[in-house]
């Protein structure tokens, strides 16, 4: 008994010792031993201002340098397109700077046939010395519209003044005819002014925002996004028209889950309850538009009944969206989308979306589509071309579209195939697009390729566009180079500058220098007149007036806010024919077209296949960013969407391996299935720019599958010449 | 277990974490393992000398502390190879933290190796510290005579020590796992007193494998149905405690009802690693049939799966994972 | 005069976030995290059955626990409370046990092929020269907000009070500081 008291005294002594050392050994021996607050050490030591190239929306971006090397980039609060923010690929911008798999040296093809990647490594003498006269052999024997160039990106202005020294028009982007242009058409012919990019939309205001054709949010334009989301905590309501559960339709208070190829036939029900219960802006309509009358009867039996048995969406569900659409006028928008280049019959459908626009009278107006406002800076004096260039030979003999306002880049590969065309196209100038990726029905553009006598391509990455050329002349990164001057339409006027950040690395060059030692050694040199583009940017800086210093140290000189809506006190003005909203167009009926939007029950896939749609992530910029590892930390490959019920019924398992075969036979390598109840039963779905095949993109080859090697047809625009691509159908096998 | 109609995306896909967390592996499995089996020895082989009336041990298990000592060893061989951070284990003796049981643990650690030497020189004979005497350099010769003097001197005192920090140890390898909230399968205060229990079961077996007088071997045979009874005990509160803590509870015990680790759980150790055994050593004691090899190995083998199982089992049992 | 001590929280607006992950990669970039792991994630909830479907998608991160399980069970105190409550790990002082990893309710910590256990600091490197974390910053959507919940004007103070929010597992009783709003 003692003892154990004994022990137990001591016992607490013990504890007690514990407790008083352990005021100090439990913590930091009395600050000895500090806790440390860890600096990653990122902060540059130089941080310089910029536009960034990673999409095309051309955000202001402040890079962070340390030690000379690119450490991150982030937004530039000053900038009105970032607001200091950025979206995912905003902030990878050293994954492209850094990636080892750049283009690196010039490379010439002397053996072998086009793609065959024989390359030898050349300098720069010798690539240009090579290309120049190939060109000037073209420019002899063919003419010089026989060379077309292929741009897609802000870099691509000095190869465009490089055609037009050379003497050719036939300058095309497939950002046009197989993306953006059917929308651009639709909404000039009905307000006289396509929307561009940035798309003039007050999205931050509105109070009802219907999205059809947009998947808003994983279509990551930074300010649009930003935008987006303040509405949403503003209140707006979000009407989501995807057969595919989108990031946005999880943010919307009403989900239309429609039969892919029936937009029109919902818009046209949507504005029979509209004009039917006259909740149009009666005021707004009877001001601005022509042709309601006729909308009117076009309408009568475009019931939401009649579109229930096209669009599968129940008609009091129509009803109810469509009386939301025209309750928050004027502050609803109708998301005119950006890719819109689906069925053919695109140009009606974005016609319908402009239409409904108009009769909530969204135009011009707080919520709705602003005005935008720009400012400028005189451009550099150019001599004029010897002569005028004949018309890029972009249709097929015969034919013509009667609004396409560009050229089509699909019309310029299909001339290159000799005898279909005005004329034949016998070179190609590549700058920065891939086409193999871009352009429906790939077996196409190989033939075409094969036709050629000259393909050059200037790239920063091998996209298997360049594996095709015959010379490649590797650009640097935007982080590495002067472009010309940053002009964006927007909410408010501005002017950016993109300047190096780093040099160039490896023996990249610059575009401007590599367009302009083409043009000096074509004799036209004069189209340069200078030897420093950042010389050039700063002279029309100075030319208009500005603190060149202060421009080049913000990255941007901000103007003065003008009126871009009504409520702002602008006047509204249309540059149609009629100076006003077209619902009724004449111009498509003088072009035989249909006057007002009509509805085309299309094609529908059939037992046992599934219509192949396709769209964008966050994190990627189609094709181009898919071997950027830094962006690949949270993206490395696409998944093929598949309904959940489908796929269980098919004994398909959710993350099993499937191979999709298209109407005509051609099949995907495996991808990942996404067994998901976010889809419709009647489509699948994959994120495009993925399933690489150039063995030079180390990271991106063999990731995931590419959606455009499956599009082996496509549906023509009559009114623009654009490319459907929704019309091809696949079946999903077991890998 | 996962509500119908839920699909989760999610982009961490960070190392060791994702999908399921598997930070501990083997080298745990090994530690956790022999410090059950050595607090076992320490406190088994320590009684056994205290009940008998201080009547020395006999020939083979007086080395028994060494050979503890040396297992410890091993395992933490085991647990500093586990380590990412390997020259830095020397921080673990820098602070004292009293919240966490692995610093409880290095700590006891430090108590176990004077104990077991002062314990084992004390156990040895005559003729064994003549030999020893013999290797001792001539500068700690006196030092060396101090501990055994005072090791003859304070011997029941050490004997009692012994029995305490073999306990310690025992229950500090499953209070380790079992203060740990954020794993279902860990968050129980049975574990301590389980792994205690397993490890006196395990540290008998390693015994009953040397050759003991009749008495001995009668006596470790008695307390090691003791401590597999006290398991089984142990296991069926484990469930009970699961079974009355709502989700997390039914999600751990999922693991050993129906999940990835039912068969081996309990076929390796409740059937064959406590079940079986305890019928045996029941026949030992009742019918004189001996299993001089087999009891000790199915007790060992049950052990180690035990710890195995338990120390996946719960790292797999993430919050995140919950409904 | 009452000096009130900070206490450092993040509210994730789920109304807002469309799931970009501009948060993590921000988050690698500035804070320089090797290639394979990441302090902060995207999880994406999507709950029903077509056409009927709700999602819930949340920037998610180490919680800064008012009772961080991960800072008990440290054995050599890497693991440490920081200005304003922000869990932090000491480098130097870290023996890689995991203890912490296990220990944690949000499987929030990695292991630096350094050897040191890491994780999100809140950037406090960059709170301490007044900035917003890197991800806080970059996010276009505006859905995380970043301050100090003793401090009633700040913006995370703001968004309890004026809207419906929940903590994750507030079951593992850690009392975490990232709160999602709903």
């Amino acid at each position: 008994m003692t003892q154990s008291r004994r022990e137990f005294i001591k016992i607490g002594a013990a504890g007690v010792a514990v407790a008083a050392a352990g005021t100090g050994l439990a913590s930091n021996w009395w600050g000895l031993d500090p806790d440390v607050v860890h600096d990653p050490g990122t902060d540059g030591d130089k941080i310089v201002p910029t536009f960034c190239e990673l999409c095309f929306w051309k955000c202001g971006v402040l890079a962070h340098v340390k030690n000379g090397r690119v450490t991150k980039i982030q937004g530039n609060p000053e900038h009105p397109l970032s607001n200091g923010r950025l979206c995912p690929r905003g902030t990878g911008g050293m994954g492209l700077l850094y990636d080892p798999d750049r283009l690196k040296r010039p490379l010439l093809r002397r053996k072998g046939k086009r793609g065959e990647q024989a390359f030898e490594e050349v300098s720069w003498e010798a690539a240009l010395d090579f290309t120049a006269e190939k060109l000037e052999l073209i420019r002899k024997t063919h003419g010089p519209e026989a060379v077309a160039l292929f741009s897609h990106g802000y870099g691509g202005s000095f190869f465009k003044t490089l055609m037009a020294a050379y003497g050719s028009a036939s300058i095309a982007a497939p950002s046009y005819a197989q993306c953006r242009g059917a929308r651009e058409v639709g909404f000039q012919l009905t307000f006289g002014s396509s929307l561009g990019s940035p798309e003039n939309l007050d999205l931050g205001n509105s109070r009802c925002i219907t999205l059809i054709g947009s998947h808003l949010g994983e279509n990551m334009h930074n300010t649009q996004v930003q935008d987006f989301a303040a509405a949403i905590a503003k209140g707006a309501t979000v009407i989501a028209v995807d057969p595919r559960f989108s990031t946005a339709a999880g943010k919307a208070k009403y989900w239309l889950p429609i039969k892919p190829g029936t937009d029109i036939a919902l818009l046209l029900a949507w504005m029979h309850v509209i004009v039917n219960e006259g909740l149009y802006d009666r005021e707004y309509v009877d001001a601005n538009t022509t042709g309601l009358a006729e909308l009117r009867a076009h309408l009568e039996d475009k019931t939401p009944e009649w579109a229930f048995t096209e669009t599968t969406i129940r008609p009091e569900v129509i009803v109810e969206t469509a009386r939301v659409i025209a309750g928050a006028r004027p502050a609803s928008l109708i998301h005119p989308g950006r890719h819109t280049s689906w069925y053919g019959d695109d140009t009606q459908r974005s016609r319908a979306v402009a239409i409904l626009n108009a009769l909530v009278g969204s135009w011009g107006r707080r919520g709705g589509f602003f005005i935008p406002a720009s400012m400028g800076a005189p451009k550099i004096a150019l001599p004029a071309p010897a002569t005028k260039p004949r018309p890029a030979p972009d249709t097929p003999k015969g034919v013509s579209f009667p609004f396409a306002d560009e050229t089509l880049a699909h019309g310029l590969r299909d001339a290159s195939i000799p005898g279909t065309a005005a004329y034949d196209v016998k070179g190609w100038i590549v700058y920065g697009t891939n086409l193999i990726q871009a352009l429906p029905e790939p077996a196409k553009t190989i033939q075409a390729i094969q036709e050629l006598e000259l393909l050059v391509a200037v790239d920063v990455l091998p996209a298997e566009i360049v594996g095709w050329a015959d010379v490649v002349l590797p650009e640097c990164t935007y982080l590495e180079r002067w472009d010309d001057v940053g002009v964006t339409p927007w909410r408010e006027p501005f002017l950016a500058v993109r300047q190096p950040v780093v040099a160039p690395m490896h023996e990249s060059k610059p575009g401007w220098w590599i367009a302009k030692q083409l043009a000096t050694r074509l004799g036209h040199g004069d189209f340069f007149p200078y030897d420093d583009a950042g010389k050039m940017v700063e002279g029309r800086l100075a030319k208009a007036g500005y603190d060149v210093d202060a421009v080049k140290a913000k990255g941007l000189v901000r103007g003065k806010a003008v009126p871009v809506t009504t409520e702002d006190g602008l006047a509204l003005s249309f540059a149609t024919p009629s100076k006003k909203i077209e619902i009724y167009s004449k111009q498509m009926e003088a072009a035989g077209l249909a006057p007002l939007p009509v509805y085309t029950h299309h094609e529908e896939a059939g037992s046992g296949r599934f219509r192949l749609l396709y769209g964008r992530s966050p994190v990627h910029t189609f094709g181009r960013t898919t071997n950027n590892r830094f962006l690949g930390e949270v993206m490395k490959d696409n998944e093929v969407w598949l309904n959940a019920k489908i796929a269980k019924e098919r004994g398909l398992a959710n993350g099993q391996n499937v191979v999709l075969v298209n109407q005509d036979g051609v099949k995907s390598p495996p991808a990942r299935l996404k067994a998901t109840e976010r889809m419709r039963p009647d489509c699948v779905y994959v994120v495009h720019g993925f399933g690489h095949t150039d063995p030079g993109l180390k990271f991106a080859k063999g990731r995931g599958i590419d959606d455009n090697a499956l599009m082996s047809r496509s549906k023509i625009d009559p009114a623009m010449g654009g490319t459907g691509m929704n019309v091809n159908f696949v079946s999903v096998e077991k890998a | 277990m996962t509500p119908q109609f839920l699909e989760t995306v999610t982009t961490r896909a960070n190392a060791q974490i994702d999908p399921s967390l598997h930070v501990w592996g083997f080298e745990i499995t090994i530690y956790l393992f022999l410090g059950g089996i050595v607090a076992g020895i320490f406190i088994l082989a320590a009684a056994l000398e205290l009940v008998s009336g201080a009547r020395p041990l006999s020939r083979f298990l007086r080395p028994v502390p060494f050979a503890a000592l040396a297992l410890l060893s091993v395992g933490m061989l085991a647990l500093w190879l586990d380590l990412e951070h390997r020259l830095w284990a020397w921080r673990f003796y820098a602070v004292f933290r009293p919240t966490s049981p692995m610093s409880w643990g290095a700590w006891i650690l430090w108590l176990v190796y004077p104990v077991g030497l002062a314990w084992g020189l004390g156990s040895l004979g005559s003729e064994e510290r003549g030999v020893l005497r013999r290797w001792v350099p001539g500068v700690l010769r006196s030092a060396f005579e101090g501990i055994l003097a005072f090791a003859d001197k304070r011997r029941r005192s050490i004997l009692v020590a012994a029995v305490l920090v073999g306990t310690s140890l025992g229950l500090y390898t499953g209070l380790l796992l079992g203060t740990m909230p954020s794993r279902l399968a860990w968050n129980s205060a049975v574990l301590g007193p389980l792994f205690l229990a397993s490890g006196v079961s395990t540290g008998a077996a390693t015994l009953l494998l040397l050759r003991l007088d009749d008495a001995e071997r009668k006596t470790l045979v008695r307390w090691d149905a003791i401590a597999i009874g006290v398991e089984l005990v142990l296991i069926v509160l484990l469930f009970l405690g699961w079974a009355t803590s709502g989700e997390a509870g039914r999600f751990a015990a999922h693991s050993f009802l129906g999940g990835p680790y039912t068969a081996v759980f309990w076929s390796l150790v409740v059937v064959m690693g406590l079940l079986v055994p305890l019928a045996m050593e029941f026949l030992e004691s009742r019918r004189h049939l001996r299993f001089v090899v087999i009891v000790p190995v199915l007790i060992l083998a049950g052990g180690l799966a035990l710890r195995w199982i338990l120390l996946a089992a719960g790292q797999a049992s993430s919050f995140r994972l919950l409904p | 005069m009452s000096v009130t001590k900070k206490r450092y929280a993040m509210t994730v607006d789920t109304r807002q976030c469309v799931g970009c992950k501009a948060c993590v990669l921000s988050c690698k970039a500035e804070n320089d995290v090797p290639d394979g792991f990441c302090r902060d994630w995207i999880v994406e909830d999507v709950r029903g059955e077509f056409p009927l479907l709700a999602a819930e998608i949340r920037s998610e991160r180490c919680n800064h626990c008012s009772d961080a399980p991960c800072v008990k069970n440290c054995p050599t105190g890497a693991s440490h409370v920081n200005e304003g409550g922000i869990v932090l790990v000491t480098h130097g002082k870290c023996s890689g046990c995991k203890a912490c990893i296990a220990a944690c309710p949000y499987d929030a910590r990695f292991v630096h092929p350094k050897g040191y256990v890491d994780k999100c600091t809140f950037c406090l490197h960059r709170v301490q020269k007044g900035l917003k974390p890197g991800c806080v910053a970059v996010c276009p959507t505006g859905t995380l907000a970043f301050g100090d919940l003793n401090d009633s004007e700040s913006d995370v103070s703001k968004n309890l009070r004026t809207r419906r929010w929940k903590v994750n597992h507030p079951e593992s009783g850690a009392q975490p500081n990232l709160f999602f709003l709903l």
